[in-house]
């Protein structure tokens, strides 16, 4: 490398001769990140999404490399969010890959002092069974006067806003379908 | 905002740029505060004695937006004069009925209809019947008279003036603690930034309802906006910051027990027995506005849900709903389980143990189940409480006789599923999926669907009768996938609604029909399906398209981005100015038009006027741009709809250390009270013993964590980032109760005691309130004892009192002590509880008084 080279590849001689006077583009590149290519772009798959959490409703993009998350940015085309995130939206990638994530169903029996395992089959067919044994229970036909109230207050729900609207909606269609009055959620609290 | 709602907040600064002035109330200064241009410290719970300020000073300067407030408010309306107002019964309004704590509205109302109010408030209350205006009004029996000279004593704008009299601003300054010279800014600033050329903003987070008088709060900032023209204009508004990704949408499509989709209400046991009941209840035959239509959203919400089964000869299967008979609200159910009365509960991505208020309480609950589903992405607090919570530390959960059977179920998250999100503007955007989820995890969509395929299949066969609703069910969505995945789009498209002939999606709920040709799952969504397409999943870039950004997502009602935004043109259809232009009369076309998708009938010109006996929305004027209420106007005073008064008042929190300043009526004399034993509400005046509990505590978010903490103390970033439950507190509260920073505090409260690690920082000030220094402390509410980082939950600490229209918790203000060190452990814990509420008196039978006037015995209308 001839000394000539050797200066015009400095970054402060780029910075201040090149079009890059403020340093953060082009002139702070080195030799080696100039020949990284970022994960966005050797990703397999980009999903469009929105953050999880607050309501501003951020626009996100996720990229998906070998069946795994990648990488989750801000989407700059959101008139809302203009490629924004804030820290709880940044860390989106650490919440879906975290390893404290359970991935696995976990049964506690009445008064045991530990989890067991249990198989996804067998526990959906034995909340199936409670959920009919509770209502056989409590069901409530009509009232003092012989009015309807095809219902059952021996079951309580918590929950819906960090879930679909599609997935509320199934939701209030088979409890109420079920009799099941008491479902909340956050909008409440 | 800056602190929650960051990215929202980079549009306040867009705003500041162009010459805004920005405003900050906020019991604490924050990072909102320093960006903002003036900063006002505000004692919590005190926001309509400042916010009242406002309307004061609008009225008796006269700068209301005078055009605006005659055309489209019900300012000149004229009331009854069987009103009395909290100016002569000392806080109460005419109608209160001590036996009941809840008001008979019929002095309310305007002249002439006063047979209107006769809703028995009480029972109104318990099914929270508020919520149910989150999309309209109250209906109103024909035109009351006006006086459009506004001269009249009893037009609203005279008793909205004579209401609000008392609330000056050295009156603010005695209740509110905020300088007089700082309200006199704020005042000044939003009345001159308010009018034809210009309007002004009120973002508010939703910490605001969490007040036993927050319908009343948002109350007094809807009189200021529309006031001073605010409302349906480009740049003007209320604007809610929600803090659930789609908390708006799980209103929308509420799981709540008093709703059904699109607002419709849960049918009562005694006023909705049959299907006409209900429905009449709603349309209310012959009235003015959009609900006439009422008849079709709920026949076609029958339709979607039971199908082929669902006939006008057997009005729709209206004969399987559930009914109500009362308050079924979450805080009434976890009462319900400490009793035993429950035997199930789901928890589907809520994490009550920490986020609800009074946290023993909602653990309590939980340990006297029969069983519990806990669908999660994390081992949240409420999946461990019978291992791992506070009361198994003090013995009052003893896992070997703690009999809850526990299924905890993994979920799938949000890049591992598709579906919409419905976010604080009222927008749909829909969420690609981008990879399945791992092992178990599921969507709530899988979850869900295959729980009703598996009851229906038990069933199948049964005789009972109480079945048929299940087994009626239309259930049957088409699967992909190795999870055999339910169709999110097939579930968009029903909420959407279809002709049930044709199959056809709805372009709009104005197809809705009420003989059974429609299916519609929401009303207030349809639409968004229209044309066969997913118009939630629009993604044309902002670099495409106008500022107003019409084809990104989907925003209900229609489309429309601006709510109401009729008002924008004045009555003769012109836009107010040059400047604040967005719809507008196109006399030409004969048609409504501009930036947004008008919110009014296209074609109907602003000359139009109903003709005699009209209902519906043909009784709706060519100028009247608020068409989901009943009279299209907006309304500065509620005779009916609101059960704590039709104008907002100053009360004290349910807890504070204050006696009113500003009148006998102490706090809300209709919140919604628990007497129960493990619900103690610390005393406040005029009861003895306040003094307990001397200072005053409110809590809210921080940025890296978001509510209970499950999505964000289980994330590593978020974790390292705030890894310790604290405290903040002001020097001058740290030197009186000898708490140093870094060191450790202890708070109490008639329900719990914490600790938290002590920051001292003149964030906080202390308050002059009337004659008085009132010292704040703030914490944060996220922490619990499972995650990468924990801490004593600060939920713990509150009370369970709700506000009487949406039943709402108070958790944004109570009272408390505060002592330095770290809390005691084991049963000595429960020592310094009880110990407590002995010196305060909060015996099992202690009963917080709700009326303190003895103006509640005048009944008020005869006075
Ligand atoms: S990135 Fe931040 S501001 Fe945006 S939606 Fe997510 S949590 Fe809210």
């Amino acid at each position: 490398m001839g000394l000539r080279t050797f200066i015009q590849g400095w970054p402060v001689y780029r910075q201040l001769t090149g079009t890059d006077p403020l340093g953060r583009g082009a002139a702070a590149q080195s030799a080696r990140s100039a020949e990284l290519t970022a994960r966005t772009e050797t990703a397999d798959s980009m999903a469009r999404s929105v953050c999880p959490y607050c309501a501003v409703g951020c626009g996100q993009k996720v990229y998906v490399s070998d069946g795994r998350v990648t990488q989750i940015e801000g989407d700059p085309d959101s008139p809302i969010s203009r490629g924004r995130l804030c820290p709880k939206g940044s860390a989106s990638k650490s919440l879906v890959t975290s390893p404290l994530r359970q991935t696995t169903v976990r049964y506690r029996r009445p008064y045991a002092t530990e989890w067991e395992d249990l198989d996804l089959d067998t526990a959906l067919d034995m909340i199936a069974d409670r959920v009919l044994a509770a209502r056989e229970e409590t069901w409530e036909d009509v009232d003092d006067e012989g009015r309807p109230l095809n219902r059952t207050l021996g079951i309580s729900s918590l929950g819906g806003a960090t879930l679909d609207n599609e997935e509320n909606y199934l939701i209030k269609k088979l409890f109420t379908a079920m009799g099941a009055l008491q479902i909340e959620n956050q909008a409440r609290i | 905002m800056a602190e929650a709602h960051p990215v929202g907040f980079q549009w306040v600064m867009e705003a500041k740029k162009r010459g805004a002035k920005v405003f900050h109330v906020d019991p604490r200064f924050t990072r909102t505060s320093a960006l903002a241009d003036t900063y006002l410290p505000i004692r919590a719970g005190t926001d309509i004695a400042l916010l009242g300020g406002v309307v004061r000073y609008i009225l008796e300067n006269e700068l209301d937006f005078r055009e605006y407030v005659l055309a489209y408010t019900n300012a000149a309306s004229i009331v009854s004069e069987r009103f009395v107002d909290t100016e002569d019964l000392d806080g109460l309004f005419s109608g209160y009925q001590p036996e009941t704590a809840s008001y008979d509205q019929t002095s309310w109302q305007y002249e002439g209809q006063e047979r209107n109010g006769g809703e028995d408030t009480a029972k109104e209350r318990d099914s929270a019947a508020g919520l149910r205006h989150e999309s309209h009004g109250m209906p109103v029996p024909g035109q009351p008279p006006q006086d459009e000279t506004l001269q009249h004593p009893r037009c609203v704008y005279q008793i909205l003036k004579r209401h609000f009299s008392r609330y000056t601003p050295e009156m603010v300054e005695r209740v509110c603690g905020v300088p007089k010279e700082k309200f006199l800014e704020l005042a000044r600033a939003w009345t001159e930034n308010s009018g034809r050329e210009r309007t002004g903003a009120l973002v508010y987070s939703v910490g605001w309802t969490q007040h036993s008088v927050g319908v009343q709060y948002i109350r007094t900032g809807a009189i200021i906006q529309t006031l001073l023209g605010n409302i349906g204009r480009p740049g003007g508004g209320i604007l809610a910051l929600r803090g659930h990704a789609s908390i708006q949408g799980s209103t929308d499509i509420p799981t709540l027990f008093n709703l059904l989709p699109g607002y419709l209400p849960m049918p009562h046991h005694a006023d909705h027995v049959t299907f006409d009941d209900w429905v009449d209840s709603i349309s209310q035959p012959g009235k003015k506005g959009f609900w006439g239509n009422s008849r079709a959203f709920a026949a076609s919400l029958l339709k979607a849900y039971w199908g082929d089964a669902a006939t006008p000869e057997n009005d729709f299967c209206y004969g399987y709903m559930p009914r109500m008979t009362g308050d079924h609200g979450t805080y009434q159910q976890v009462l319900n389980m400490i009793d035993g009365k429950i035997k199930g509960y789901f928890l589907l991505g809520q994490n009550p143990a920490v986020g609800s208020a009074h946290g023993r309480a909602q653990r309590l609950g939980m340990a006297n189940l029969d069983w519990l589903v806990v669908r999660d992405l994390f081992m949240i607090e409420s999946a461990t409480f019978w291992k791992n919570g506070p009361e198994v530390e003090t013995g009052e959960i003893v896992p070997q006789e703690c009999r809850t059977e526990v299924f905890f179920l993994p979920a799938a998250s949000h890049v591992e599923k598709e579906g919409t999100f419905t976010q604080t503007q009222r927008l749909l955007q829909w969420r690609e999926k981008a990879l399945d989820p791992p092992g178990d995890a599921r969507s709530e969509l899988w979850f869900f669907y295959h729980l009703g395929r598996r009851l229906r299949e038990k069933l199948a066969g049964s005789t009972h009768p109480r079945d048929r609703a299940l087994l009626d069910l239309a259930w049957d969505y088409p699967t992909h996938g190795p999870l055999v995945e339910p169709s999110a789009e097939a579930v968009l498209r029903e909420i959407n609604g279809y002709d049930t002939v044709t199959n056809r999606p709805l372009a709009g709920f104005t197809e809705a029909r009420d003989d059974g040709s429609t299916a519609i799952g929401c009303w207030i969504y349809s639409g968004v399906y229209a044309d066969d397409v997913n118009q939630a999943a629009r993604r044309r870039s902002r670099h495409e398209q106008d500022w107003v950004a019409a084809e990104w997502g989907w925003a209900w009602p229609a489309n429309r981005r601006t709510l109401y935004n009729r008002a924008s043109a004045d009555p003769q259809g012109r836009p107010w100015s040059e400047r604040k232009k967005y719809v507008w009369w196109d006399p030409e076309a004969g048609e409504w038009t501009g930036y947004d998708v008008p919110d009014f009938e296209k074609t109907k010109p602003p000359t139009y006027r109903p003709p005699d006996g009209a209902s519906g929305p043909e009784a709706i004027a060519g100028d009247d741009p608020f068409i989901m209420q009943s009279d299209g106007k907006a309304w500065l005073y509620v005779p009916s709809g609101v059960l704590d008064g039709p104008m907002p008042t100053h009360y004290e929190p349910a807890e504070s250390p204050l006696r009113n300043p500003m009148y006998g009526q102490q706090a809300n004399p209709t919140r919604k009270v628990y007497p129960h034993p493990v619900n103690r509400i610390n005393p406040s005046p005029p009861e003895a013993h306040s003094g307990v509990f001397p200072y005053v505590f409110t809590v809210s978010r921080l940025t890296e964590h978001h509510t209970a903490g499950g999505m964000s103390r289980n994330v590593r970033p978020l974790a390292e980032l705030q890894p310790e439950m604290f405290v903040e507190v002001s020097p001058e509260l740290a030197a009186e109760v000898g708490l140093s920073h870094l060191g450790w505090a202890h708070m109490v409260s008639g329900r719990a005691v914490i600790e938290a690690k002590v920051l001292v920082t003149d964030r906080l000030t202390p308050l002059r309130v009337d004659g008085r220094i009132i010292h704040q402390l703030w914490l944060p509410y996220h922490f619990g004892s499972e995650g990468l980082v924990t801490g004593d939950s600060a939920n713990d600490l509150f009370g369970i009192t709700l506000d009487p229209n949406v039943l709402i918790q108070e958790s944004k203000v109570g009272t408390c002590d505060v002592r330095p060190g770290r809390r005691p452990t084991g049963p000595a814990l429960l020592d310094m509880v009880a110990d407590y509420q002995r010196r305060a008196g909060l015996t099992v039978e202690h009963r917080t008084p709700l009326a303190t006037t003895d103006a509640a015995g005048e009944r008020g209308e005869d006075a």
